[in-house]
């Protein structure tokens, strides 16, 4: 029996080379081959996960750092040292920016902690959009230090849930529908490679960034995102990004997102707005008498 | 811009006058299944309700879905106490509504004029459609289809309403002295995603997602998802308090039975402005069909209401072309600045007008 249950690994092995996939990540410790449990036909994912590194800070190589506003935030405001989680197409451990691309970067994160809402027209020029409480966008949405649930059942379409900003976006299941219109979080189109779910993601607006860093994109952003099961308790997450405005070629980021298993466990609310609006609004209250 | 712009409904004399007796009531799950199916993309049988299962076998109520209907709460005082009408009278009864609704008329002035255009602009088309049912109010209990009589409240929640009212009043006056003036919409904070669902002007689309253990409900406004355990665990510590509150659900039948509690107890949060401590409000979603799901709810406050009261809503399958797409808020929430600025010029200038919007509506829940 032993044997037996051996020799379908082994063709299950030769069969879904789900675990190559996995190995492409840097130094990502070698599992053995998983198959996850099916549903509907196809690898249930169904779950909380959360990534654990601390690209929401910057997606590469960085060291422990202030925050904006050390003499009021003290540590509190501070930001975790980190490894890149750029795999694929970076320069000198670098995103490979545009040469006339990479000033923006800098402004945006001299920037980052600034909100200026006087003018429509200027309404997004300055600032993080994580800052503001906006959308984050994706792949943003996956590195934030918040879990995100995924409810996949047997229709064409899967919900990812995001604790931030109560976000969510919907993930079409071989749609060949074209994004309609540019939205914060971007057209998902998802389709099966053997156990990996595969999300081609464009039609983004312009205004979400990848990180505190200032790491940005233009509309032109297209992100292929891979989610592969590895184990019952996490799965290999990489993106490709692509925008020929910003970057002079394609790079790939890859991290694992670990499953959340404390008992009970649940999104909770991180509405945020509420904790923006003195500092968007405030300006325009009624002054009181002296 | 007005993000809201719902008037009150109004009985129209003539449609009143024209209505005879009480037709036999009708349930609208048999009116529904009566109806030819549509060529649904599904397998399942759509005659039978009880064929719409998962793969896990829980019912399924998978799909997008669109609660529009011009079937207003309460029944207009007009056609008196009949709650189902005849082809005839829905008919009458529908175009009244529908010109209320779709201000598609030219009496009044300029500005009205102009004011009808924009809403005819947001406006759902299917908004201007009274339900399958042919009801005259989505109050299916009590059995006059209104609102049950109020409580007198407690002295607290009395003044916070005065407070309410006039941080409401300060902005029909266009003159919100700050953003918390603002209604919890308006600020971006909650819009349709907090249970009761009713029909709005626009944006009525639902979307659920299932997995096993789990019903997802989307609603179009404002991009969050109410995630309901099915799985029988106990809601979350009574300690933690959410905007859109915790939402439990199981099956009974063909029936998913939602109940949700620990809300905020911050202003304009409970449906009505209800006790928070006494409020309770279960939510029952049926699938009839292939393209017709049930929503009922049913509330509960003896600090509010003089006995629990309960609305049925139809929800339809909307076409599998016509997708959901992403409700941003916040992050172009232009108004506000708006509103406070103009706010703001308006002092500076001396043009302060408090009874100028009187009649102004604003979109308090």
């Amino acid at each position: 029996m032993r044997d037996l249950f051996q020799a379908a690994v082994v063709i299950l092995l030769a069969a879904v080379p789900a675990g190559a996939q996995n190995q492409k990540l840097a130094n990502a410790p070698a599992f053995p081959p998983y198959k996850a449990p099916r549903l509907a036909g196809h690898p249930d994912l169904n779950g909380i996960w959360q990534a654990f590194v601390t690209a929401n800070w910057d997606l590469a190589d960085h060291e422990a750092q202030a925050g904006p506003h050390p003499e009021i935030m003290g540590a509190y405001g501070a930001g975790p040292a980190g490894q890149s989680i750029i795999i694929e197409g970076a320069e000198n451990g670098q995103i490979p920016y545009l040469p006339s691309a990479l000033a923006k970067k800098k402004e945006n994160f001299e920037k980052r902690a600034t909100a200026d809402v006087s003018s429509d027209e200027t309404w997004h020029a300055a600032g993080d959009p994580e800052f503001k409480c906006y959308m984050p966008g994706v792949p943003r949405a996956t590195y934030m230090p918040f879990p995100f649930r995924i409810v996949q059942g047997s229709g064409p379409y899967i919900l990812i849930a995001y604790e931030f900003a109560s976000t969510t976006r919907t993930i079409r299941m071989d749609s060949k529908e074209d994004a309609p219109t540019l939205s914060w979080m971007g057209w998902s189109r998802g389709h099966w490679e053997r156990d990996t779910l595969v999300v081609d993601v464009t039609g983004f607006r312009e205004e979400t960034w990848f990180d505190r860093a200032g790491d940005y994109h233009s509309d032109e952003l297209h992100v292929i995102e891979r989610y592969t099961p590895a184990s019952p308790y996490h799965m290999m997450y990489e993106a490709t990004i692509e925008d020929p405005k910003v970057f002079s070629r394609p790079w790939k980021i890859g991290f694992p997102l670990y499953r959340r298993l404390e008992r009970d466990m649940q999104l909770l609310e991180f509405k945020c707005v509420p904790f923006t609006e003195e500092l968007l609004f405030g300006r325009f209250r009624k002054q009181q008498a002296p | 811009m007005t993000k809201f712009a719902c008037s009150g409904f109004t009985a129209v004399g003539a449609l009143a006058a024209s209505l005879g007796l009480l037709a036999p009531q009708v349930a609208m799950a048999q009116t529904a299944e009566t109806k030819k199916p549509a060529a649904a993309k599904t397998s399942a049988n759509p005659t039978k309700p009880a064929t719409f299962r998962t793969p896990w076998g829980d019912p399924d109520l998978q799909g997008v879905w669109n609660d529009a209907t011009s079937t207003p709460l309460q029944r207009p005082g007009g056609v008196g106490s009949k709650d189902v009408l005849t082809d005839e009278e829905a008919a009458a009864f529908q175009d009244s509504l529908a010109y209320d609704l779709t201000r598609d008329r030219r009496d009044g002035s300029a500005a009205e004029d102009v004011n009808r255009a924009y809403n005819e602009h947001w406006m759902d088309s299917r908004r201007l459609k009274i339900t399958a049912d042919h009801r005259t109010s989505l109050i299916v209990d009590p059995p006059d289809g209104r609102i049950p009589p109020t409580v007198k409240i407690s002295p607290e929640r009395a003044k916070a309403r005065a407070q309410r009212a006039a941080a409401n009043a300060r902005f029909n006056a266009g003159l919100p002295a700050n953003y918390t003036d603002f209604s919890l919409p308006v600020r971006c904070i909650i819009r349709t995603d907090s249970p009761p669902y009713l029909p709005t002007i626009y944006n009525n689309d639902f979307q659920i997602y299932q997995s096993p253990g789990f019903v997802a409900i989307a609603p179009e406004m404002i991009h969050s998802a109410r995630l309901i355990p099915t799985d029988g665990r106990p809601h979350i510590n009574r300690n933690l308090h959410q905007w859109l509150g915790d939402s439990r659900g199981h099956w009974e039948g063909n029936t998913l039975v939602v109940e949700t509690t620990n809300f905020r107890t911050d202003a304009g949060v409970i449906f009505m402005d209800a006790d928070p401590a006494t409020y309770k409000i279960t939510e029952r979603f049926t699938r009839v069909d292939a393209k017709t799901l049930n929503y009922e709810f049913t509330v509960e406050d003896p600090h509010t209401w003089t006995r629990p009261w309960t609305a049925r809503i139809p929800w339809s399958r909307i076409d599998p072309e016509e997708q959901m797409y992403e409700y941003a808020c916040h992050e172009d929430n232009y108004d506000l600045v708006h509103f406070l600025s103009g706010a703001r010029a308006r002092e500076k200038a001396g043009t302060i007008k408090p009874q100028a919007a009187a009649k102004t509506t604003a979109d308090e829940r």
